[in-house]
């Protein structure tokens, strides 16, 4: 069997940690209890009322509490329909059955809820939330950073807003100039030849790199070359696509200092090698120096280069893919071009494509013609242009929401904003690292600067304490916690990214947070264990949940009976 | 009757023509709680190396390798209700499932209990 050597062992809290003090209602002051909404309210109430239906002759529905259920709930939902009288026609009786029989018979089972009822619930519910707009998300490899507003206010502008895909390409000049424009920064930015903008997300990015290297490989008649080359500290996601992709994975090593092998890799390489997908800047926040060596190699070698461009923004406006010999490389608009990210929005994931590939880019696409006009190429109109494209990622030309906010981040930052984002972010990270190379193992602090993130690891904690309990801990200082035990390379691995959007003061007060709690977790304080003691809900029970999961509310027995 | 281990974790009793195989302590106390296990039916014909069973911690789900080649006879019932055997007794009724070796010369390369010690006393 295959062991995940990453140190993650969840298991059931040792005891629970009490908070001093209980209350009545379970309210922690302003940290409000709520309970799910069909423990608030129940389906024999409604928090509108309806006039119910007199009940005309020949009805033969049955009679409220007569076995159909509740009566206010089939009320409130049949009412309407009887309300209007036909024009022109027989107004048709009040309570007449006009579903044929197909009118339900039970209750639906939703609570019927008041509206101050149903807007505290959610209000409560998302003041349990933590958000990017509430603090510092040190998140590694997921980049949370500040969403600016002037980006909303943009993509709120009704021109971009209120347009529909399949409105004549003549209406909607203007949101396709959006597309169009961010495409050319896109391709400027990374020095490539062609852009695929529909890809939703990183992840449907890579699938669409992936296709077009398939697409190019079976048009030279070498579909044969089967294996992909992933590095071992890949994002999961890149497996997993090469994977679904048709191909058959296989890792490649690192070196001591965190990067790809370049001796190995070289070795590996042969007439059935696709293509390697390799991140830069990596996951373990190093930059891989020898991206152009390894690119040389793969090209000789026949094989194409996918890039994970994740971390793009710790080399935007510094360091072109292009000029590394990457072949294609999807960027992240809602990491490294500040779109919302992490529930608050769609992913979008353009894939910037070299010459060898842009033939084979998916449709649909924008092009300017030479009067300005914009055309979209789609199949009908692609014609002869460009005939070796794979197909279609989707229906449409991608997250146009995502494009106006991503579009606004680029022309309000301009050329050397955007190089200043690049520098802060790797600035604020190596500030992390060094700040805290003291107290927590840095196993990668020798291999010069980081990038956009620094990683730590559990050695030196006090036996039986892992980081999981540094990262509950860390709830507790009002933070959510760092990636962890990811990437597996490093045992109990903690990968923080801070982003350029922190400032020096926020840093330092995270800092001290995550020193004094490690701190704990080196000496061996006992309270780490059932961390967080002030959030909401304790240290959770995570085998019971595994074992005995459960996932759906279920009515008390005596009700789901009485409802029958 | 004696015990073998693959480098891989699993270890298989053999008796006469019937090996009983299960994971090590070592494996399950680095996989933490287990929470399922699925076990191969009753006839089915495995090769040595191939996917036989997969364990499900909280962490991740793994798969459980055929040590040897052979046919299945009995997958472990009792994994179903209460996985956590795997936690309390792996190398006993925390075990997986039965098989008929089909090559018993496919033992001479796993290794017996001193070595498997020695060999995770390195990992």
């Amino acid at each position: 069997m295959t062991i995940n050597q990453s140190g993650w062992k969840p298991t059931a809290p040792a005891g629970r940690g009490d908070a001093a003090g209980t209350t009545f209602t379970g309210n922690k002051a302003l940290m409000l209890e709520e309970p799910l909404i069909f423990e608030i309210g129940d389906d024999q109430t409604t928090g509108v009322d309806f006039i119910l239906p007199a009940r005309g002759e020949g009805d033969r529905r049955p009679q409220a509490g007569g076995g159909g259920g509740s009566p206010h709930g089939a009320a409130s939902a049949e009412a309407p329909l009887h309300h209007p009288a036909a024009p022109g026609g027989a107004a048709p009786r009040a309570g007449e059955d006009r579903l044929g029989g197909l009118a339900r018979t039970a209750s639906i089972g939703l609570p019927g809820l008041s509206e101050p009822e149903t807007v505290r619930h959610y209000t409560r519910l998302s003041r349990q939330n933590y958000a990017i707009d509430l603090g510092l998300f040190p998140l590694g490899s997921c980049t949370m950073k500040h969403n600016p507003r002037l980006n909303e206010k943009v993509a709120r502008l009704p021109g971009f807003a209120d347009v529909h895909p399949l409105q004549p390409v003549d209406t909607v000049q203007g949101a396709l100039a959006v597309i169009n424009e961010l495409a050319v920064w896109l391709i400027k930015l990374t020095g490539m030849y062609g852009v695929a903008m529909s890809p939703k997300a990183g992840a449907h990015g890579e699938l669409c790199g992936i296709l077009c290297i398939k697409a190019a490989l079976e048009k030279r008649g070498e579909g044969h070359r089967k294996v992909v080359l992933v590095p071992e500290s890949a994002h999961g996601t890149n497996p997993a696509t090469a994977a679904f992709a048709g191909f058959t994975v296989e890792d490649i090593p690192a070196t001591v200092d965190g990067r790809v092998d370049l001796a190995a890799l070289r070795a590996r390489l042969g007439p059935d090698i696709a293509a390697v997908m390799i991140t830069n800047p990596n996951t373990c926040g190093l930059f891989e120096r020898d991206l152009k060596a390894i690119s040389d190699a793969v090209h000789a070698a026949g094989g194409y280069v996918y890039c994970d461009g994740a971390n793009f923004n710790a080399i935007v406006g510094k360091v072109r893919p292009g000029d590394l010999g990457v072949d294609a490389m999807h960027i992240n608009l809602h990491k490294t071009f500040s779109t919302p990210h992490g529930g608050g929005g769609p992913g979008s994931g353009p894939v910037v494509l070299s010459e060898a590939l842009a033939p084979f880019g998916p449709l649909p696409f924008t092009a300017r013609m030479a009067d300005g006009h914009i055309a979209l190429i789609e199949e009908e109109t692609a014609g002869d242009d460009h005939p070796d494209t794979f197909g279609r990622m989707t229906a449409f030309h991608g997250q146009m929401g995502m494009f106006t906010r991503a579009l606004t981040y680029i022309l309000s930052h301009g050329a050397d904003g955007l190089q200043q984002v690049a520098e802060d972010a790797v600035l604020n990270a190596n500030y992390v690292l060094r700040r805290l190379e003291d107290t927590l193992d840095a196993p990668f602090a020798g291999s010069g600067p980081c990038m956009h993130e620094a990683i730590f690891s559990d050695r030196g904690l006090a036996p039986g304490f892992s980081t999981i309990d540094i990262a509950k801990a860390l709830i507790d200082e009002g933070y959510h916690p760092m990636t962890m035990y990811f990437p597996l390379v490093v045992h109990g691995a903690m990968l923080v990214e801070p982003t350029e959007t922190e400032s020096k003061a926020a840093l330092d007060q995270f800092i001290g947070a995550l020193r004094s709690v490690a701190e704990r977790a080196k000496a061996g304080d006992a309270a780490l264990k059932t961390a967080p003691h002030f959030a909401p809900r304790a240290r959770l029970d995570e085998t019971l949940a595994a074992r005995k999961p459960v996932l759906v509310w279920k009515p008390p027995v005596a009700e789901a009976q009485a409802a029958e | 009757m004696s015990r073998y281990f693959t480098e891989d974790h699993e270890w298989i009793e053999v008796e006469g023509q019937t090996g009983t195989v299960g994971i090590s302590d070592y494996a399950q106390g680095q996989l933490g709680d287990i929470v399922f296990v699925e076990a191969p039916d009753s006839g089915r014909s495995l090769g040595k190396g191939d996917e036989a069973a997969v364990v499900e911690s909280v962490k991740a789900a793994s798969d459980v390798y055929a040590p040897v080649s052979g046919t299945v006879t009995e997958g472990n019932p009792a994994l179903a209700d209460e996985p956590s055997l795997v936690n309390s007794d792996p190398e006993g009724e925390g075990w997986f499932f039965k098989l008929t070796l089909s090559d018993p010369s496919e033992l001479e390369s796993l290794m017996d209990e001193t070595a498997y010690a020695a060999f995770v006393a390195k990992l």
